[in-house]
Formats: structure tokens, sequence, C-alpha cells
């Protein structure tokens, strides 16, 4: 049954049993005169509604979960012995013809049955006609072991349908039951949209975990293959050569990359950090109300441009006019320069430098600069000498949160900065970033299981390290700066 | 006493208006002056770029919503299109359309049909994608078979590249785009007004292609509509409802620091992160299709939830807690305290943060390219689990496309994406504007 109306069903299920037991809350109100409800008969049939929907749509999930991995089991136990010997690889090819078999299986007549045993030269045009998509032509075993998947599929298949409704039922008639002038139905529910509302939190952590979970399980498997010290030390990228596993040694070094990152957002922070920090310090000290309400918005304009918009101005605009500006003063600049990502990019985190030093300038009491002002200093003075050192540690956190964005950010530099892994101090070259790897590693033909995809999750593992402690360290400071002065 | 008389000049230096300390007040008054400079100039610094990237953009992208199309007089001829008189579908499919055209081509420009390099000169001036353009027109009204009807098709790219000015006239014929007796009639069918920029309505209405005439948006804008479908049906309701737990319900205790903690974190990690996560969980670990809009969706949902839920906290903190406590006074539950008064007092704020974090869903790119929605797709998927690809990532592919006519048409899709960001945003300042109240 496809998922759009699964939800339809349950929906409408909700509704009907819902109305059902509210009608029977009011009906033993009536009969009871005088005696009233706990809850008001909504929520008995909201509980009544929940207990029946909400158990049937646990054994649904649970049983989604479970049944591929009982079908494997099947599956794997069937194969002869020289097949299960293989690799995992060539394994995985075979399990993917007899799933798509079995898959298709109802579709399939007696007749065609036979032919796909005999293993004509037209069969798998013939099972393409009818939907099933086969890698390579079946052999009779994969015919059997398909049949048995079948068969086991649609036992499953009606196990589940029985449990769903039993547990429904089952859920319905409890809940029904209970219908009472004591029932404490409101604070049940209440329980129940507790639980609801605690799990939706938790997603939060569920993600994080997932994200750990998947980059480093894939990492490590990228690990068993190259050694972790010829990733973090090498100095030579170089991913094409290196399938044969036997000289790959430092193919995949890292550095090149990191360096490219660093260099890039160097620049990046080498334009932001003024334009930032001197945006905030005049539009919290100096500006009135009028420039305030322009160029806040202006600011704001900037943090929400999208980044593939950036990346397109530095790809058509601004690196040929930084090539052909070089180009006039005699410079060699390539028009993927380290300078051309790095400034496009210094542009992009202003809004998050300056926002953030806005407030925290905001947050250093007036009584230091009345102070200042008091012994004689200028506005300026003040803001140098005064201001900005009581206000240092929450600038510096929001400078090393606008590093963590430059190092992360991806489509300025896949569209502006090159693609050769340069180990080079020069900012009129190219470099290449972690980024621009992991989209250039993943797009396009994929196979799981070779070092070229996998090292997309190394880099990935190394940049969200690189981020999350940025990240941590940089919320730590804020966070004790705030409380500095609260 | 000694000090006032020791030492005369420091005295007269110390003075308020001694010369020194004239030319100390007014070195310190120009550094103040200086300094509030660098402020301006850093905000003009960032005023110019922003100008600069508008323009550019728009001044690249504008000619992407005009197309040269050719007026001709098409005649529908049935020994042409239906030379056995079926009138079916496969007949009509498979129809030489490009001939009826190339017949009223010939006869405007006055090209030999006769002579055959001629003959390929004249085709040249038409679009790859006219058969198509003519069989939907004849599917959609068959009766038009047998009559001759005036129609705009469209131009060749190198054509319209020519009447936007983007092709010089003055370099030698071998290594022009177009040859002198193309050229010619180019200029010829423009002084007849039978070529001219119309509306391009190919933009908004074509799916992928390899020439730029026929390359549209449709696909592009119909697979970032179902992920944001996607982000609004899944992030809002478990954002909401996160952030009513946080802020009303959780107890201060570790596990609740440890959510904070962690969605601060999600919402400073590399998105491209959250691409990684998409390809390993949802097509490589659940097996959902790779290039479906529902995947893209999904990733985008996790990446904004930080958003939503930081947004939607801090519109429920806005509402007083004497409203909490004046439900409570009147007997109400907790739940039913924040339910029926403070969710729909924080509404407002809550729209508005949603309404943010789905801007920033739809110019997301990255987490995208790595969960294949980096496809050549033709057909406007359906469904969400249809192959199809996002607004950012079609200008992405444009972008790598190295002829003139997908030069413009980057910019101008560039132009659509922030059009719609222009209009979100602008309904999430209404919305603010409209019903923000301050206590």
């Amino acid at each position: 049954m496809s998922t759009g109306l699964l939800t339809l069903f349950c929906a409408a299920a909700f509704v009907l049993v819902w109305w059902l037991a509210r009608s029977r809350a009011r009906s033993i109100e009536q009969a009871n005169r005088g005696q009233r409800l706990h809850s008001r008969p909504v929520y008995h049939g909201v509980y009544v509604a929940l207990l029946t929907v909400i158990p049937a749509l646990l054994v649904v999930v649970a049983w989604a979960i479970a049944e591929p991995f009982y079908l494997s089991k099947i599956m794997s136990a069937a194969l002869p012995p020289d097949v299960a010997a293989r690799p995992a690889g060539e394994q995985s090819l075979v399990l993917l013809v007899i799933n798509s078999l079995a898959d298709g299986w109802s579709r399939l007549t007696a007749a065609d049955i036979a032919q796909v045993r005999e293993a004509g030269p037209d069969v798998q045009r013939m099972l393409a006609a009818k939907d099933i998509f086969l890698p390579s032509a079946p052999e009779g075993w994969m015919v059997d072991i398909a049949r048995d998947v079948s068969q086991a599929k649609s036992v499953s298949r009606l196990l589940a349908t029985g449990v769903t409704v039993l547990a429904a039922v089952g859920g319905f008639f409890y809940g029904w039951r209970k219908v009472a002038t004591g029932l404490r139905a409101r604070n049940l529910v209440e329980r129940m949209m507790l639980l609801g509302l605690m799990s939706a939190s938790a997603v939060a952590i569920f993600t994080t975990i997932g994200i750990v979970f998947s980059v480093l399980f894939e990492s490590i498997h990228f690990f068993s293959m190259v050694p972790v010290t010829d990733f973090l030390f090498g100095t030579v990228w170089d991913p094409r050569f290196s399938a044969a596993g036997s000289d790959s040694s430092g193919q995949f070094g890292v550095l090149p990359l990191l360096w490219g990152t660093l260099y890039i957002s160097f620049f990046a922070l080498l334009v932001a950090v003024p334009v930032g920090l001197m945006s905030a310090i005049y539009m919290s000290e100096y500006a009135n109300e009028r420039v305030r309400t322009v160029a806040k918005p202006m600011l704001e304009i900037l943090a929400g441009i999208p980044t593939i918009v950036y990346g397109l101005f530095a790809l058509i605009a601004f690196g040929p006019f930084l090539r052909d500006f070089g180009g006039s003063l005699g410079l060699d600049i390539s028009a993927n320069s380290v300078l051309t990502a790095g400034i496009v990019m210094g542009v992009m985190i202003i809004p998050f430098i300056s926002s953030l030093s806005d407030d925290i300038i905001s947050a250093v009491p007036q009584s230091l600069r009345d102070g200042s002002y008091g012994l004689g200093a200028t506005q300026s003075e003040t803001i140098k000498q005064v201001v900005l050192p009581a206000a240092l540690p929450g600038i510096v956190g929001a400078v090393l949160l606008a590093a963590s964005r430059a190092i992360g950010e991806t489509m300025i530099v896949v569209m502006a900065a090159g693609i050769a892994a340069n180990l080079t101090a020069n900012p009129f070259e190219q470099v290449t970033t972690m980024t621009v790897k992991i989209v250039s590693q993943l797009t396009g033909d994929l196979e799981f299981n070779s070092p070229q995809t996998l090292v997309a999750f190394a880099l990935g593992l190394t940049l969200f390290v690189i981020t999350l402690g940025l990240n941590v360290f940089a919320l730590h400071i804020v966070r004790t700066y705030r409380e500095q002065y609260d | 006493m000694a000090d006032i008389t020791a030492d005369p000049a420091r005295t007269r230096a110390r003075a308020w208006n001694s010369d020194e300390a004239r030319a100390r007040t007014r070195k310190r008054y120009a550094a103040e002056r200086r300094f509030r400079m660098y402020g301006i100039a850093a905000l003009c610094f960032a005023t110019a770029f922003l100008v600069i990237l508008f323009t550019t953009i728009i001044g690249t992208g504008w000619t992407a919503f005009l197309q040269s199309k050719f007026l001709l007089n098409v005649t529908f001829a049935e020994d042409v299109i239906a030379p056995d008189g079926k009138r079916d579908e496969q007949t009509l499919r498979l129809a030489n359309w490009d001939k009826i055209a190339r017949t009223a081509l010939y006869q405007v420009i006055g090209a030999n049909e006769a002579d055959r390099k001629e003959r390929k000169d004249a085709n040249e001036l038409l679009s790859r994608g006219i058969d198509v353009q003519l069989r939907d027109m004849v599917l959609a009204s068959p009766d038009l078979i047998g009559q001759t009807k005036p129609v705009w098709l469209l131009a060749q790219g190198n054509v319209d590249a020519l009447l936007k000015g983007a092709i010089d006239r003055d370099i030698p014929e071998d290594r022009r785009q177009l040859n002198n007796r193309q050229l010619a009639w180019v200029d010829a069918a423009v002084d007849k007004g039978i070529l001219a920029k119309k509306f391009n309505t190919g933009l908004f209405t074509f799916g992928a292609s390899s020439q730029p005439e026929t390359a549209g948006l449709l696909v592009a804008i119909v697979g970032s509509f179902f992920m944001m479908l996607t982000v609004a049906l899944l992030a809002v309701p478990i954002g909401v409802a996160a952030a009513i737990y946080l802020e009303e319900f959780a107890p201060k205790n570790r596990w609740t620091d440890l959510i904070e903690v962690n969605i601060n974190n999600l919402a400073a990690v590399p998105s491209i992160v959250f691409g990684l996560l998409g390809l390993a969980v949802f097509i490589s670990f659940m097996g959902l299709p790779r290039s479906a809009s529902l995947v893209g969706g999904l990733v985008l949902t996790l990446m904004t939830l930080p958003t939503v839920i930081i947004a939607s906290r801090a519109a429920l903190t806005a509402v007083p807690p004497s409203i909490r406590e004046g439900a409570l006074g009147v007997g109400a539950s907790k739940m039913q305290a924040v339910f029926h008064h403070v969710l729909p007092l924080a509404l407002p704020g809550i729209m508005t943060g949603t309404i943010l974090g789905l801007v920033q869903a739809l110019g997301e790119t990255a987490p995208l390219l790595m969960i294949g929605l980096v496809a050549f797709v033709v057909d406007v998927p359906s469904t969400p689990l249809e192959p199809a690809t996002a607004l950012p990532v079609q200008i992405y592919m444009w972008a790598s496309s190295a002829e003139r006519g997908f030069v413009e048409r980057t910019a101008g899709a560039t132009i659509v994406l922030l059009g719609f960001l222009f209009i979100m945003n602008a309904l999430a300042v209404f919305l603010r504007r409209r019903f923000e109240r301050r206590w």
C-alpha cells in the first residue's frame, strides 16, 4: 500500500473513531444524569482514537524495518555455497537480481518463468517490458530463490496486515471499554501529547547521531583501504590512479585541500573582519535611526542571498574582472584564484560578523562608556580603548563562527575556486578546498565501495570535526561573555 | 610650590588654550573623524558590492526573459503530417514537423529549396525544438491539419545571440557562428518584422535541454516546490513541537542541555555535511531513489529544523508569562494553556521564522548536489519520487555550460530564484508588521 493512501486511511480512521468515542462519552454523560465526566467528551474521543491508530502505526513501522532483514536472511541462507563465498561486491549484484525478480514476481506468468529458467537471449528485454529491470540475466537457481523470497514476502505482508488490524481493533476496544465518567481522559491525552513533543525535540539528537554515524562509518570503511596517516599527512591529492590500491600511498593526502580551505578562509576573514566589525561599530555607536533602518536590512539582504548567487557572481563577473585588472597591472591572476573566492566569500560572511558584533557591542554596559567620556575621551577613543576590549571575547567568538562558515562554505568555492589541489602560497594561483572535492567525488556515477567515493566521507568527517570544534569553542566564548554582563 | 614653578614650558603645554593642547585636540578630533569614516566606508563597501552584484546579475540575465522567434505562416499540410489519413497519436508523433516549418521559412526568407547548401543554412536558423512546439499544437487541436496559420516559432540560439548583440558581426565569416548568407536573411527578416524578440514563456515551461533556446526551468521549479512542500510539512510541525517542549515543558536537566547544545551546533554544521548524511542514510541505507525531490526535501528538512526551532522558541519566549498564569489561574491545564493561549499568540512569530527557514532551504544547493539532484531531467515530475532538480541546482548546471545562451539563462534563472526569495521575504516582513504584538 502506498504511503499516501495509508496516511489518508489512518486520518479517516482517526476521525471516525474520535467521533464515535466522543458520542459515546456524551451519551454516557446523559445517561448518568447529575454525574459529570471527568474530562470533556472531546478528550475521550481523542484518547480512543490515539489508542486505535498509534499501536497500528507502530506495528507498520516495526514491520517495515524488520521485513528486509528477514527477507535478506532467507536469501543469503538459500545462496549456493560458491556464491556465498564471493566478495560482498559481487554478491550484492546477485542479491539485486533476485530482489528485482521477487518484486516483480506477481507480474510474471508461468510461461514467463519457464522462459526465464531456460535463459533465452531476450529474457532481460522481456522482463524489462514487465517493469523488471535486471543488471544481468538471471540464472536458474536465482529464480528458485526469487520464488521463495516472493512467497515469504507475500506471507509477511498478509501477516503484517493481520497484526496491524488486530492492533487497531484491540486498541479501539480497550479504549472503548474504558470510556466512563471517571476516566481521566484529558490527563492521559496530555501525557501522550507531551511524549510526542518530547520525541520531536529528540529529532535534533537523532540528526546529530545520524551525521556522526554515517560519516564515521563510511570513513572507517575508507581508512580500511587507505591508511589514516596517508590521508592526514599526505601532501599529494590525486585520487584517480589509485584504484588498484597497490601504490595508493600518498594519493589521498588531505593537506593540499586543507591548505586551500584555510587559505581561502583566511582571505575571506581578511575582508570580512574589518568591514563587518567597522559596520557593527558604526551601526551601534554612531548611526542614527535613519541610517540604521537602511543599513541593517541591507546587511540582512547580504546574508539572505543564496551562496550559489555569490558563486555565480564570482564566476561570471568578479573572477574575470580580477584577471583583467591583474593583467593591466602586469600580474598573472588566475580567474579562479584564491583571491577571487576569498573576497567574494568574505563579503558573504560580513553579515555574520556584523550582526553578532553589533549585539555584543550593544551589550557592553553604558556605564563603561560614560566613565570614559567623563575622563574626556572622544567617542572613538572610548570605543577603541574601552568598548572593544570589553567586547573582545565576544568578537573573537563571532570571528570564529564566521571562520567555521567560511571553512564549510561550498557553492562559492565550487564555482569560483579551482579544482587543482595545489600547495601554493601565491594568492593569484588556484587552490582547491575540501568541500569542492567532496562535491566532485560524489557527483556523477557512484560506486559505493571505491576509495574514490568514500574519501568524500573522510573529508566530510574532517570538515565536521573542524567546524564542530570551532563552533563549540566560539559558542562557549560568546556564552561566557554574555553572562559576564548580565 | 616647586611643581608649579619648576617647568614653565610644560605648564604652558598643559593649559587648555596652549598651542600644543589645541594641536593635540585637533589631532584627536581628526582621528575621531577618520574612525567614523572607516565605519561609513565599511557600510559603503557592503552596499557597493550589493549594488554591483544585483546590476551584474540583472544586466546579464534580463535578456533571458526575451527569446527570438520567427513569425511563420505554417501550413499544416495533411500530406506531410498524416499522409495515410490516420490521425492517431502515433502518426502525429512521428510526423515530419520540421518539414512544414522549414517550407514556411524558405518562402519568407526566399531561400532556394533546390540548393542543398542553402537549405542547410536556412534550416540552421530554426531551433531544433520547433517540432515539439508544432506537434503539441496539433495534438491539442487536430483541426489545425489542412489549415494555414501564423505561428511564432523559436529561432536557433545563435540567431537569438545575434539579435541580442552577443555575436560580433565584424569577426571573419569562417569563425563566426552564422555565415554571411544567414546574417543577411536574419537582417531581412528583422526588417520585415517576422523575426522579433518575444517574451520567453519557454523559460517557465520547458525542462532540461542541450539547446539553450529550449532549456527551461519548469522541472526545477516543480522540484523546488515539492521540496518546499516536504520541508513545510515536516520541519514546521516537528520544529514547533520541539520548540514548545523545550520552552514550556522541559525540565532543566542534562538531557535538555544536551538537546540545546545539539540544536545550536546543528545550525552551524556546514550544509554539505547534511548532503553526506542524506546520501548515506536516505539513499544508501533506506534505499530511496536518487534524484528524487522527496530525498532533497528530507535533507533540507533536517537542515532547516534548527532555524525553525530557534525562531519558534524566540516567538514563544516573547509571549508574556501573565498569559500563561491567567490561563492556569482559571483552571486550564499546562497543555491547554500552551495550546489554547500561548501558541496562538506566538503564531505570527513562528510563521515568520518558518518562512525564513524556507527561504534558507530554497536557496541551498550544496547538499542537493550530493543526493543526485544534478540530473538532466526533461519530463516534469508529477510526484516527489520522480527525478527532478531544484532551482539553485539548475543554476549550477547551466553555469557550467559554456554557450552564450546558457550564460544568459543562468543569470535569468538567478533572477527567478531571487524573485521567489524576495516574495517569501516580503511575506515574512508583512506578517511581522501586520501581526507582531509588543507587550
